[in-house]
């Protein structure tokens, strides 16, 4: 009934525009659940294309949409797929499309050509570095023992699996706390020492020395505003990780309890943000809280689908510029690995540094093979061992360069 | 103004060749009166888009490049201390009020990029360059002139916009972009143009460029695109390049292999690459150009 009059009386025009309205609060719906973040504003600026002419066109009408509601290069490429479908009743044309792993096959980017050849040479030369455990390692616990975790010296070598009886446990869980609280102690120093006022202010001082006849008698020293590091854990607690979550659990509380800014989260096949659990005075209470938690629900560890989560509800609150994401995990991921090393990758262009810990990683004769973490590797800043008490140490130089 | 073939029409008179979908991107951009944010690589001709779109339009083009630690003294306005200073000097004796407001007025105002942008009377195009630069605050600021058009200095008072300026952004993708700011801009994203176009980009740009010479040297430089590099040349790589060849009277690049390999430098910026292109890659890639 659209258009077969010469001149739509006005009902049938209204009955048009609603029709039309409808279906774009249809469209936009579709784009919502496809992680298209469009708001009332968008519709509305729509809806002024389509009655502006735009409409008479597919082609235009698309390429206009497409600017309209793209907000970043995955929704650009998927946009078109979608609109087709939509609108043209077009198939999309693999569900792999939509969901962009074609990506790098369709648009070799820089990157992704990178990656690829450091795969191949299995070298890791973009990837930041720490010393192993050699001469230099040593000497740093040698700085570890004088701020007094001097318990933790003839342990700092022992893998924690290999710790048996319970006393040794918890001399290794107290000296996981220690080493939270140096590491705190040490950031902070170092923020104090750049904090010195660096330029004038003049503004300031004009203002202030106008009663002097502009005498410029007091100085205002402009400060760098500094925004303390903050740390984000993401600790595998699957089956395959159990030797090690306790040990990390006590870690990560300490480092809760110490840093202004941190935040933690476990993850076996779901996700859970747990540092409100965490803040818990009392360390063993505290764990206990968690010990549910860290249950795993099922078998297995999604990590792809955990961090997709995450950079869906949680990363926009809680990553700023100057955040460090640390990832604990073994990387043997159950589910899709593809999935794993694309989040991985939205992660890293969110945070200032990605760094992952893999406890197999200080074993012998280990090497990366696991699809998971074969996936994520190319997108991690750092990738280190963490089974050994000196391993965790070896980590608070690397974070205070950041 | 209206539809996007006069839009190409007039970015390609003015020496960039448009695709089409950026010339719905700058009609829409009138339409809505949204900013538009650009995305790509490095050295794809995000920046060019303004330039082209100021010459357009025929008028300024302002432009502020953003950097880690860019604040409101530098991107906004700033007073001129030293005239401040001076005048306070000269006014010793008089009033401390009067003196104050003498001296925060606008006489000793410096306006920079985005007030600048603002105040004109003919709405000039605002460049903000590499916003991913900028610190979350900046942006945070940003987006709330984005929307108001007005900046409010404490000694002075609100100024209101007398244009809306034509807003363009571009970023690198160094750093995530907050919703926010997304959302309130139109996105485009640039990417390599394809031969065709690469081709007509050369005629455009580079003086005695033949149309086969073009040609030829934008499938070289798809070619080498395709190639694992570190460093993936840009457009304005390839003009450098086509430009060299020019000035070394070259008409067609299967006559001068040996100065093809020499001049290679236009394209390759870090040494790993120099070490990959070797003479033998060099060849195989001019043999596949026809």
């Amino acid at each position: 009934m659209s258009c077969c009059g010469p001149v739509p009386t006005r009902d049938e025009m209204d009955e048009v525009s609603r029709l039309v309205t409808a279906k774009l609060a249809a469209f936009l719906r579709t784009l919502r659940d496809n992680g298209f973040a469009v708001g009332l504003a968008e519709g509305q600026d729509a809806a002024a294309l389509m009655t502006a002419g735009y409409a008479k066109r597919p082609g235009l009408l698309r390429s206009a949409l497409k600017h309209l509601f793209s907000a970043r290069k995955s929704d650009w490429e998927k946009f078109d797929g979608l609109f087709d479908a939509f609108w043209l009743g077009k198939r999309v044309r693999s569900r792999s499309i939509a969901t962009g792993s074609a990506k790098a096959a369709n648009n070799p980017s820089l990157k992704s050509f990178q990656n690829a050849a450091e795969r191949q040479a299995g070298s890791d030369a973009a990837t930041d570095q720490i010393p192993s455990a050699d001469g230099s390692d040593s000497e740093r616990s040698g700085e570890g023992r004088m701020e007094g975790a001097s318990r933790a010296d003839n342990m700092a070598e022992v893998d924690f699996r290999k710790l048996a009886d319970p006393e040794q446990v918890e001399q290794a869980h107290q000296a996981a706390a220690d080493l939270a609280r140096i590491m705190r102690a040490r950031l902070t120093r170092r923020d104090l020492a750049r904090r010195r006022g660096y330029r004038l202010d003049l503004r300031r001082t004009i203002h202030r020395n106008i009663s002097h006849g502009g005498v410029p008698i007091s100085l205002v020293n402009r400060r760098r505003k500094d925004k303390p590091l903050r740390l984000v854990v993401l600790l595998d607690a699957s089956g395959s990780m159990s030797m090690y979550t306790g040990v990390f659990l006590r870690f990560i509380h300490g480092v809760l309890d110490e840093f202004r800014e941190a935040e933690a989260f476990l993850f076996h096949t779901r996700l859970a943000h747990v540092s409100d659990a965490m803040k818990e005075r009392d360390a063993s209470r505290a764990l206990d809280r968690l010990s549910v938690m860290a249950q795993g629900a099922g078998g297995g560890t999604k990590i792809g689908e955990s961090l997709q989560t995450f950079n869906r509800w949680h990363a926009a609150r809680v990553i700023h510029s100057r955040t460090c994401v640390i990832v604990v995990s073994d990387g043997y991921e159950t589910g899709d690995a593809a999935l794993l090393g694309r989040e991985i990758a939205a992660l890293a262009r969110r945070c200032r540094r990605i760094v992952w810990l893999n406890p197999m990683a200080g074993w012998q004769g280990y090497a990366p093979e696991a699809a998971g973490i074969k996936a994520a590797l190319p997108h991690v800043d750092l990738y280190a061992p963490a089974n050994t008490l000196q391993s965790l140490t070896a980590l608070e130089p690397y974070l205070a360069r950041l | 103004m209206k539809n996007r073939e006069e839009i190409a029409e007039r970015l390609a008179a003015s020496g960039y060749i448009a695709d089409a979908e950026l010339a719905t991107a700058i009609s829409l951009m009138n339409l809505l009166k949204r900013p538009l944010l650009l995305e790509g690589e490095a050295g794809v001709g995000k920046t060019e888009v303004a330039k082209a779109l100021a010459s357009v339009y025929a008028t300024e083009l302002i432009r502020l490049q953003c950097y880690e630690g860019l604040d409101q003294s530098a991107a906004l306005y700033e007073w001129n201390y030293q005239r401040q200073l001076l005048s306070i000097q000269a006014h010793r004796g008089e009033d401390a009020d009067r003196v104050e407001d003498h001296i925060f007025s606008e006489k000793y105002l410096l306006e920079r990029p985005l007030l600048a942008a603002i105040r004109r009377e003919q709405p000039p195009v605002l460049l903000i360059d590499e916003i991913d630069r900028a610190d979350d605050e900046f942006e945070a600021f940003l987006l709330e002139l984005l929307s108001d058009f007005q900046v409010s200095i404490p000694e002075l008072g609100t100024v209101k916009a007398t244009a809306i300026p034509h807003v363009v952004l571009t970023s690198n993708g160094t750093r995530e972009l907050s919703d926010a700011l997304r959302r309130r801009c139109l996105y485009h994203y640039v990417d390599y143009p394809d031969v065709d176009r690469e081709a007509r980009i050369i005629m455009a740009r580079v003086n005695g460029a033949g149309a086969s010479l073009a040609l030829q040297v934008a499938r070289m430089v798809e070619s080498i695109r395709k190639e694992e590099l570190r460093k993936v040349p840009g457009v304005a790589e390839t003009l450098d390049w086509a430009a060299a060849l020019v000035g070394l009277d070259i008409g067609n690049l299967h006559d001068a292999s040996e100065q093809v390999f020499e001049t290679m430098m236009c394209l390759l910026k870090t040494q790993e690459d120099k070490v990959r292109m070797t003479r033998e890659v060099t060849a195989r890639l001019l043999g596949k150009v026809a």
